[in-house]
């Protein structure tokens, strides 16, 4: 190890791989993962959040994780994100486009795509 | 892509309660269910809650599952890791935190973990410790960077003696100081030792740090040889620690193989290079001078001082020896400035400390506290209490060397003064928490019986001393003792600690001073009344059947091994005392609870 950058070169390249421990994102997306949520489509769902968010750097603010039937199985695959001081939000009938608009618009953006949430169904 | 990670401990306490066997399996069920790109697996050092293990905590959730079986295994993958839902039967509960089963509370708002505040533990049981890009990534060789990059050896030392850190070993001298002894000697070649001869019964925080973070001691002993001007180190160890060995020399190999140690590190031109030496296990020698004796190649005894080891040490050249602990908070001293290690703590004992919980405690395991905590905290709150509702009798701290804290004094503030005040003292960090069921003076007996078999022989008062200390011991629990015993056993108590040639010697007799001084009254039970109030010491006690209560069953008869009870159905039995050996069996079969110690 000839210098500091060197050093700040495999933090940065592993920092990705442990965040996941540190437990709390500022942003916390939660896929329901309930044999409902699977068979309506939630693992394509769910990988688009993970690699999306991994591609965009966003690992240290976001936390993905997994959830059981939340009870609208009707309208599943469900997303919820939760964001500290704000009201959760729910998505619903979700597909990879759409988390990727979610990832665009909402979590970076900061803006709720109002259209895809439960309430306007 | 990964999303999620699951830890699973491999610590020696877990890898004891089987967890090495739950790798396979969890590895065998994500493939069968086609998540090996998903889910990662890391097994990691100690998480701390040892009572618990083999433990396995699922990332991001944060699921703490206890106790999980190979048979398990299956479950948390299917129900948790494909269909996200908590296996609640295994998840840990705590009365404080119940949010932890349902997976969205990080642990540390648990009882256990909440009061703790981790800095020498910081990474264990956080990162996979044989992989030395995982500690990079937590900052891990940043302070190293730091200190070779940006600041001089006088530097560093003055951060370490600003932050107020003292020795962890149980000295409590202050670090700083400690170095700058050796920096200030001039000489061809210094050294860097740190001790992990860790011996006291009941601690295993070293073991801890060397398992779950090596590569943090690997970081430290490297500043301090830049700090004192020593281009050699020497990690003595256990050779009873198979995995932290291991896992130390993969670190090692690792820094070396990364230019972390080696020539010219960080292009500074400083070189350190670092060497494990195996200890055999004899308890002298985690002394000082008799680690390095021991280093050296000849039998672990040790030396007079001064000369210090500063001046005068391994191979006569002037060396640093720290405890593995206290070079543990050596790289986040140096990283985050000395404020913000003492910004914690007492007066005068900054930062925090490791214990290892044992005894008669629910949550056995290991717990970093800052200093100032009071006992009360640590026990009842941390430690979930005693189990089976019994009272709280006494702590012991500090282990061979150290001394009790009765009840009276559960509201004591944990530092390093406080507790020598009381006669105990920090030791390495053993915490032993006994009930009402434990008899003072047997645990009295119980070190010093360790203290008498670990004295290395070479100065009178410890090798006859402790020996006849022991003796004295003896006789009272035995039933044999006199009022005058005591006062001797007193005397010898100070006689073996004024004249002891090292450490072993002049603490040897704290669990007789100490335990004599906080109850008393119990050393008098044992000479006067010839009782033991814990219906410990077996000579002093006699086992009886109350006539009213007995059925006659016949049970007690049957299970006793030595014949002492007799009787017939239906008619209440007796104890022949002259053939009873008190070994108890017959008061647990009995269902009546008819029979008693007295």
């Amino acid at each position: 190890m000839k210098s500091l950058a060197e050093l700040a070169a495999i933090r940065e390249k592993m920092q990705g791989k442990v965040v996941l421990r540190e437990g709390s994102g500022d942003i916390r997306v939660v896929v329901g993962m309930a044999t409902c949520g699977i068979a309506a489509g939630a693992r394509p769902v769910l990988s688009t959040f993970v690699e999306e968010i991994n591609n965009r750097d966003l690992a240290g603010k976001v936390t993905v994780s997994q959830t059981g039937c939340i009870g609208i199985c009707q309208f599943e695959p469900v997303v919820e994100i939760y964001e500290a001081d704000k009201e959760k939000v729910t998505y619903v009938k979700m597909t990879p486009d759409k988390a990727k608009e979610v990832i665009e618009k909402h979590l970076i953006g900061g803006k709720v795509i109002d259209e895809y949430t439960v309430s306007n169904i | 892509m990964v999303r999620a990670q699951v830890l699973i401990c491999g610590g020696t306490g877990c890898t004891s309660s089987g967890s090495v066997k739950l790798i396979p399996e969890f590895e065998a069920q994500i493939a069968k269910n086609g998540l090996e790109d998903e889910i990662k697996i890391v097994k990691t050092g100690c998480f701390g809650l040892c009572e618990l293990g083999p433990v396995v905590i699922v990332y991001p959730d944060g699921t703490f599952y206890s106790r999980v079986e190979e048979s398990d295994v299956k479950e948390i993958v299917e129900e948790h890791l494909l269909k996200g839902r908590i296996v609640e039967r295994l998840a840990y509960t705590d009365v404080a935190a119940d949010a932890v089963v349902k997976g969205n509370v990080s642990l540390s708002d648990t009882r256990f973990y909440s009061k703790q505040k981790r800095v020498a533990l910081r990474n264990c049981g956080v990162i996979d410790p044989e992989n030395i890009e995982e500690y990079i990534a937590m900052d891990g060789y940043a302070a190293l960077g730091k200190a070779l990059t940006e600041m001089t050896p006088e530097e560093v030392i003055k951060t370490v003696m600003d932050s107020g850190l003292r020795g962890r070993g149980g000295g409590g001298f202050p670090t700083g100081l400690k170095w700058s002894f050796t920096a200030k000697n001039q000489a061809d070649q210094k050294y860097v030792v740190c001790n992990a001869d860790e011996g006291d019964p009941g601690a295993f925080m070293d073991r801890s740090v060397l398992e779950g973070d090596p590569h943090c001691l690997v970081e430290a002993m490297t500043i301090c040889g830049y700090a004192t001007g020593a281009t050699e180190g020497y990690v003595y160890v256990r050779a009873e620690y198979p995995i932290a060995v291991a896992r130390l020399q993969k670190a090692i190999d690792d820094a070396r193989a990364y230019g972390l140690l080696g020539k010219n590190i960080f292009d500074s031109g400083f070189d350190f290079d670092l060497f494990i030496r195996l200890g055999a296990g004899a308890f002298v020698c985690g002394e000082e001078t008799a680690l390095m004796t021991s280093i050296e190649g000849n039998r672990g005894e040790p030396r007079p001082r001064p000369p210090y080891p500063a001046v005068k040490g391994l191979f006569g050249k002037p060396t640093t020896e720290n405890n593995v602990e206290t070079f543990a908070n050596i790289p986040q001293i140096i990283l985050k400035g000395a404020e913000f290690f003492n910004s914690m703590g007492t007066e005068k004992s900054k930062g925090t400390k490791v214990f290892a919980l044992g005894g008669k405690i629910n949550n056995t395991g290991l717990v970093e506290i800052p200093m100032g905590t009071t006992l009360r905290e640590v026990i009842e709150d941390i430690g979930g209490g005693i189990p089976n509702g019994k009272k709280f009798k006494a702590a012991q701290t500090g282990g061979p060397s150290g001394g009790c804290l009765p009840a009276s004094l559960l509201d004591i503030q944990i530092d390093y003064d406080n507790l020598v005040a009381q006669g105990a003292m920090m030791g390495s960090g053993g915490l032993i928490v006994m009930d009402e069921d434990t008899c003072m003076v047997d645990i009295a007996k119980f070190f010093l019986d360790f203290t008498v078999d670990e004295s290395c022989g070479k100065c009178t008062p410890c090798r006859i001393g402790t020996k006849r200390l022991y003796e004295i011991l003896e006789k009272i629990t035995s039933g044999n003792g006199t009022l005058a015993d005591l006062d001797e056993m007193e005397s010898l108590c100070y006689y073996i600690k004024e004249n002891s040639l090292c450490g072993l010697g002049q603490t040897a007799p704290n669990p007789v001073l100490s335990t004599y001084k906080q109850f008393k009254d119990e050393y008098i039970a044992h000479v006067v009344d010839k009782k033991c109030p814990a219906g410990v010491c077996k000579s002093l006690l006699s086992i009886v059947i109350e006539a009213d209560k007995c059925k006659g069953c016949t049970l007690c008869s049957r299970v006793c091994p030595v014949g002492a009870i007799s009787g017939t159905v239906k008619n209440p039995h007796v104890i022949d005392q002259s053939k009873c050996i008190k070994c108890g069996a017959c008061i647990e079969k009995c269902k009546f609870g008819a029979i008693s110690k007295k």
